[in-house]
């Protein structure tokens, strides 16, 4: 992309096209479907975090009049231990099916046991009271410190670490050592006049969809096999499911429902398969909807993590080495989002001399799945406090600080490439123009900033465009529409075909309609489901100007197009795009368009924030008084729901860093499985949050878009950790900021 | 045994057979086939459930569906005349005050309780209002911007 | 426990004798925002719900120069719509306010919280503070007893087979007597007390405090009435050293939980700063009571 574009449609606020269902209760959501002679499933779940099934019997169950099926893991075909790819992790297909049901041993509490479906859901619920079933109860590992230890209780005994140079000759709950190193850290700390080191703890969070899990699925062994769902990536739940119970690909088809929040917890499957299974079994369409607690037991969460930080800088405030060890908690099977934490730590510098090495180490709670920039919250959540610490030990500006080591265009990163163009000094200075960064705080206030780097992915992204008889536009994206991407591709498919707004009906497809897309995540959507759009909407519009030159006898080269009208240069004939399509069938058939690209240049987003908190020091509760968040968007396509993003993925990291968190007992059961102890901010916990949209455009988007979908929940962490620093007058280590760690540090430092 | 119930709802009367155990959110969605009245937690603490009853604003999940008997019900289903939106749903689209949506059925009946009760409500009385329903995407700036500013739309057209 | 009978009489001698007659358990429903969760799954355990709603003395509230009458399943919303009853019992409103979100107001009532007997209800402190009596009727006949011996333990009290809570009774304030309630959560809503303070205060021309009540939640497996902590406020005007030694007394007559609301030492440190600060309030609105 060159110069800055004049736009007609793209940047502006236009009304959501799916809005008028959402507003009206009309549009269907996963738990919305009901088919003929649909019956209900239901699971049963582990009572315990660590213990081995010794005796599992269904057959009471099973004699329950209304009783049609019943789903254990034997229901599953072998299944390999290959690598299956969904969203923005891997699992091992083997540990999918272990997680979907438990094989010989439940590995946290609420695992899944076994399946039961019957003619209605309270009489599959009596069922699995009538199952008998009996576990020797093992000593559960809850935190990973306690995991990585020599003696630690095992839950594979057969997991042996990998990444190390050697091969292990005994089993460990260290899945993978993974590092990344650049010049010599030895050398850059002897250069420092300061170095800081300290470990911080970040505790298990739920991404908190107030959608439960939910699908109906309807088994036909004759043809195709229905799955409707919600899910990030309805393809991929195609390909789990076909994997993980043997069936054709091509004889399964997913449709997606409308999808109630995500933000990366529904880019992977727990009951599709268990549905496919009683459904095969009892010949029935079965309809299966988690309960919100175990939604918190068994879905989700996002990593907690131990991670270490030591960072060297000059007196001038030049960073010259920073060192990390970062523990990860996997969840009951490998596969933490360690690796990308690893990766992110350090980006928004430029440092010559860096060592991370980090560990992915399962303990016995549920298999984590991706949230919202997956591991990156919580490793650059050290890395920020640490810098903060810095600024305030040399006596800088912590904004200057960071203008001085900020990565830029061709900083070369420790990750692997040179960063093309990015944003994060022009974001770094928006926060410190703002108004917020120049007002004063009252007492008992503090304030933090922090920035925040995230990749953002391309991928594979198919959309195809028909054209009907008037001359309006259907456009069929592969990508549940999760905040707006209808929106957006409507927005863009307007601006290529240059046809109006109303003219672009946008709707996502099911798997059988359109090529493979991957799922909504990794801020890839807006990015590369755009491009696909655009490129669908120039393939009709090359196609407008063949029929017209064909119709007038002239080449494609003399015919113009321009606001759904096609030119002739050569004389003074005109056609429209309603005429075009009306006579479509006499110039080769209606007219269609595609686009199906593997996207690259995902343009990575930084974000810089800024939060003022203030504390009760009588009762150690702190509060957000006014937060700021600015991030670029290379090109903001739909500035409403780019601002969204920022504001979205801003409350969730508020409630990370305040209140947040999975709360166990010492049998190692969750204790607030539930809205009401597991606290996410609500609206009267929030003030109004401040956006400020940066736009460096990526140069690999024809628009100049970047994902936002993910970079707005790093920063809040350190920066609501920092003000509460501040506002408290305490040091800040560990999350959540919860009252009763906030006054119990408050006491230590009077006492101190 | 099944108990016969019948109620109204937004403004139709209506009759349905359900189990006594059975919640009126169950009964809206399982046997009336009005799902726009989403379940978000099933213990009160969500608000995606959010309906009247007699002009009260209540979880439906925290109601027995027996209780329906004779009374009033109101739902998402029945706050736009037929396809001209209220002034709230408009809003909430104006301001961009959803994402995915799942929450908003519950904002919007609730929206309207309160701007029933209180036409003029300051920001903090409209965030301490909605505070049971529960939003995970927005952060809640555009739905209480589409809240005040249906408020103020609303008492420029009375 | 599964419900698989609901009634709705329109007398109290009707609702007492489904609860008497039931072959199989038998529960009063008022709100019904803890008996509905309460009552998920468990088939095997039938249960007959009799919801007193539709008894028009359970769901109204009389307020005269004697005091107040309070039907106890009054959903808490229309009880703090009653301005009349605001501007007598301020800290009894706020109570019935706080209980869970707008929705939950609107089914919950001050009976339903008090007989669910969670230690942590927010109307006990409230009711406690205000000296409210129960009205209890049953298949013997009526009775009353003081709020403060109506619960036992967690989830316990006086009520036997067939008794329904069937009025709180509260005598008016004397003159320069106001009453003011604090709950600690850690969110702004939505959240379950983790410590409470219910504090009346009465003063004299000079402001001097002649009398005072002190009721604190969520400390201690009921409600607690803490007379060392009100004793420790008469004869004060609330300097800090009258409110220190309040808050110690609160703190010293709890005795809580570790949970995942809070911790002993939290909770115990925090419920002597409600105390301090309800006496504030309280003692703020009784100048001009």
């Amino acid at each position: 992309m060159s110069e800055a574009r004049e736009f007609k449609y793209v940047g502006t606020r236009s009304i959501r096209p799916d809005g008028f269902d959402k507003v009206t209760g009309r549009a269907n959501y996963a738990a919305d479907l009901d088919l003929p002679g649909m019956i209900w499933g239901r699971i049963l779940r582990s009572p315990h975090a660590h213990a081995r099934i010794t005796r599992l019997d269904t057959t009471r169950a099973e004699a329950l009049p209304g009783v049609m099926g019943v789903a254990t893991f034997k229901d599953f075909p072998a299944v390999s231990t290959e690598e299956f790819q969904s969203g923005e992790g891997s699992t091992a297909l083997n540990d999918l099916a272990r997680n979907i049901l438990a094989d010989d041993k439940v590995l946290y509490h609420g695992h899944a046991v076994c399946a039961i479906a019957a003619t209605s859901e309270a009489l599959a619920e009596q069922a699995l009271d009538l199952i008998d079933i009996e576990y020797d109860v093992l000593p559960p590992v809850m935190d990973v410190a306690d995991a990585m230890k020599d003696d630690a209780p095992l839950l594979h005994e057969d997991m042996f670490t990998e990444g190390l140079e050697e091969k292990p000759s005994k089993p460990s709950n260290i899945a993978l050592r993974f590092e990344l190193k650049k010049g010599d850290i030895e050398q850059g700390f002897k250069e420092a006049d300061l170095v800081i080191e300290r470990e911080f703890y970040t505790p298990t969070v739920h991404q908190g969809y107030i959608e439960p899990h939910a699908c109906t699925v309807r088994y036909d062994n004759a043809g195709t096999s229905m799955v409707y769902c919600s899910t990030q990536g309805h393809f991929d739940v195609r390909a789990a499911t076909a994997k993980l119970l043997d069936m054709e690909l091509g004889k399964i088809k997913v449709v997606p429902s409308e999808i109630g929040g995500g933000f990366g917890g529904k880019t992977t499957i727990y009951l599709e398969p268990v549905a496919m299974i009683l459904s095969q079994k009892s010949g029935r369409p079965v309809k299966m909807v988690m309960d919100r607690d175990e939604v918190f037991m068994a879905s989700g969460p996002g990593s907690a993590t131990r991670n270490w930080v030591k960072i060297g800088a000059k007196k001038d405030g030049t960073l010259v080495a920073m060192q990390a060890r970062l523990c990860y908690e996997a969840g009951a099977f490998p596969g933490s989002p360690m690796r990308p934490g690893v990766m992110t730590v350090f980006t928004p510098y430029d440092i010559e001399n860096a060592f991370v090495e980090g560990y992915d180490v399962v303990v016995n709670k549920p298999k984590v799945a991706a949230y919202r920039a997956p591991g990156a919250p919580q490793s650059e959540f050290a890395c920020e406090m640490l810098i903060n610490e810095i600024a305030r030990e040399l006596d800088m500006d912590p904004i200057d600080l960071r203008l001085k080591n900020a990565a830029r265009e061709g900083t070369q990163t420790l990750y692997g490439p040179k960063l093309k163009k990015v944003g994060l000094v022009e974001c770094l200075e928006a926060v410190k123009a703002s108004d917020h960064y120049r007002s004063a705080l009252k007492e008992n206030q503090g304030r933090g900033v922090a920035a925040g780097f995230w990749f953002n992915i391309g991928g594979p992204s198919s959309v195809s465009i028909n054209m009907n008889p008037d001359g309006t536009a259907i456009l069929i994206e592969g990508n549940p529409d999760i905040g707006g991407s209808r929106a957006s591709m409507q927005l863009m498919a307007a601006e290529t075909l240059q046809l109006p707004l109303d003219d672009v009906k946008p709707l996502v497809g099911d798997t059988d309609v359109l090529a493979y897309s991957g799922a909504t995540g990794g801020s890839r959507t807006t990015f590369a489901t755009g491009m696909a759009t655009i490129q669908a909407a120039e393939d009709i519009v090359r196609q407008f100007k063949e029929r017209a030159a064909s119709t007038w006898n002239v080449t494609p080269e003399q015919v113009e197009y321009a606001n759904g009208t096609v030119t002739n240069t050569a004389g003074d004939d005109s056609m429209t795009v309603a005429e075009i399509c009306a006579g479509a069938d006499r110039t080769g058939g209606h007219i269609s368009g595609r686009g199906n690209i593997n996207a690259r240049g995902a343009g990575p987003s930084f974000a810089v924030h800024l939060a003022d908190v203030e504390c009760d020091a009588e009762t150690g509760r702190c509060w957000v008084v006014r937060y700021t968040a600015c991030q670029d968007a290379g090109k903001a396509i739909h500035p409403s729901y780019v601002e969204g993003q920022y504001q979205g993925g801003a409350a969730q990291g508020i409630g990370w860093a305040l209140n947040e968190e999975y709360i166990y007992n010492e049998d190692g059961r969750l204790e607030n499985p539930g809205f009401l102890d597991y606290r996410i901010p609500l609206a009267s916990d929030l003030p109004m949050i401040e956006t400020i949209i940066v736009e460096v455009p990526n140069d690999f988007h024809p628009f100049g878009v970047r994902g936002v979908g993910e970079s707005g929940i790093i920063p809040p962490l350190a920066a609501v950790g920092d003000a509460v620093a501040g506002a408290a007058k305490i040091n800040v280590t560990e999350l959540p900021l919860s009252p009763p760690r906030v006054l119990k540090a408050i006491a230590e430092g009077a006492s101190a | 045994m099944k108990t016969h119930v019948t109620t109204t709802i937004n403004g139709e009367e209506v009759e349905f057979l359900c189990e006594p155990h059975e919640t009126l959110l169950d009964a809206l969605r399982n046997h009336v086939g009005l799902t726009g009245t989403k379940e978000g937690c099933g213990s009160g603490d969500c608000g995606a459930c959010s309906v009247t009853v007699d002009g009260e604003l209540v979880c439906s999940c925290l109601v027995l569906a027996p209780e329906a008997e004779g009374k009033s019900i109101g739902t998402i289903e029945g706050i736009a005349d037929h396809d001209k939106l209220h002034v709230i749903q408009e809003k909430f689209l104006e301001h961009a005050a959803l994402q995915c949506g799942i929450c908003t059925p519950g904002l919007i009946v609730s929206t309207k309780a309160l701007l029933e009760e209180n036409p003029n409500p300051t920001e903090e009385e409209a965030r301490y209002y909605l505070a049971g329903n529960l939003c995970r995407c927005t952060g809640y700036d555009k739905i209480i911007r589409a809240v005040l500013d249906a408020a103020e739309t609303m008492k420029g057209a009375a | 426990m599964a419900v698989v009978e609901y009634q709705s009489p329109t007398s109290v001698e009707e609702a007492i004798s489904f609860l008497t007659s039931s072959p199989h358990a038998a529960k009063v429903l008022a709100g019904g925002t803890d008996l509905i969760i309460q009552s998920k799954g468990k088939y095997d355990e039938p249960l007959t719900v009799v919801d007193i709603k539709g008894i028009a003395s359970m769901v109204d509230a009389e307020l005269t120069d004697d005091g107040l009458k309070l039907g106890p399943a009054m959903s808490c919303a229309r009880l703090t719509a009653r301005d009349d009853i605001k501007a007598v019992y301020p800290g009894l409103v706020e109570a019935a306010y706080l209980i869970g979100s707008t929705q939950v107001q609107g089914r919950a009532s001050v009976g339903g919280n008090l007989c669910n007997s969670s230690p942590a209800g927010d109307t006990g402190p409230a009711l406690i503070a205000n000296r409210a009596i129960c009205v209890i009727q049953g298949p013997n006949g009526t009775r009353e007893v003081p709020v403060e011996e109506f619960t036992t333990g967690v989830g316990q009290n006086v009520l036997e087979k067939g008794d329904i809570l069937v009025q709180l009774k509260f005598p008016r304030p004397a003159a320069r007597t106001s009453d003011a309630y604090l709950r600690f959560i850690p969110r702004t809503e939505m959240d379950i007390a983790v410590a409470g303070a219910g504090v009346s205060i009465t003063l004299d021309g000079d402001g001097t405090c002649t009398d005072a009540r002190v009721g604190i939640g969520a400390v201690a497996p009921t409600a607690l009435l803490v007379d060392a902590a009100a004793q420790a406020l008469i004869g004060t005007k609330l300097d800090d050293a009258a409110l220190a030694a309040a808050a110690q007394a609160a703190t010293d007559a709890s005795s809580p939980i570790t949970d995942r609301r809070g911790t002993i030492e939290y909770r115990r440190h925090v419920v002597g700063v409600l105390v301090k600060r309800a006496a504030l309030i309280a003692a703020e609105r009784a100048k001009g009571a």
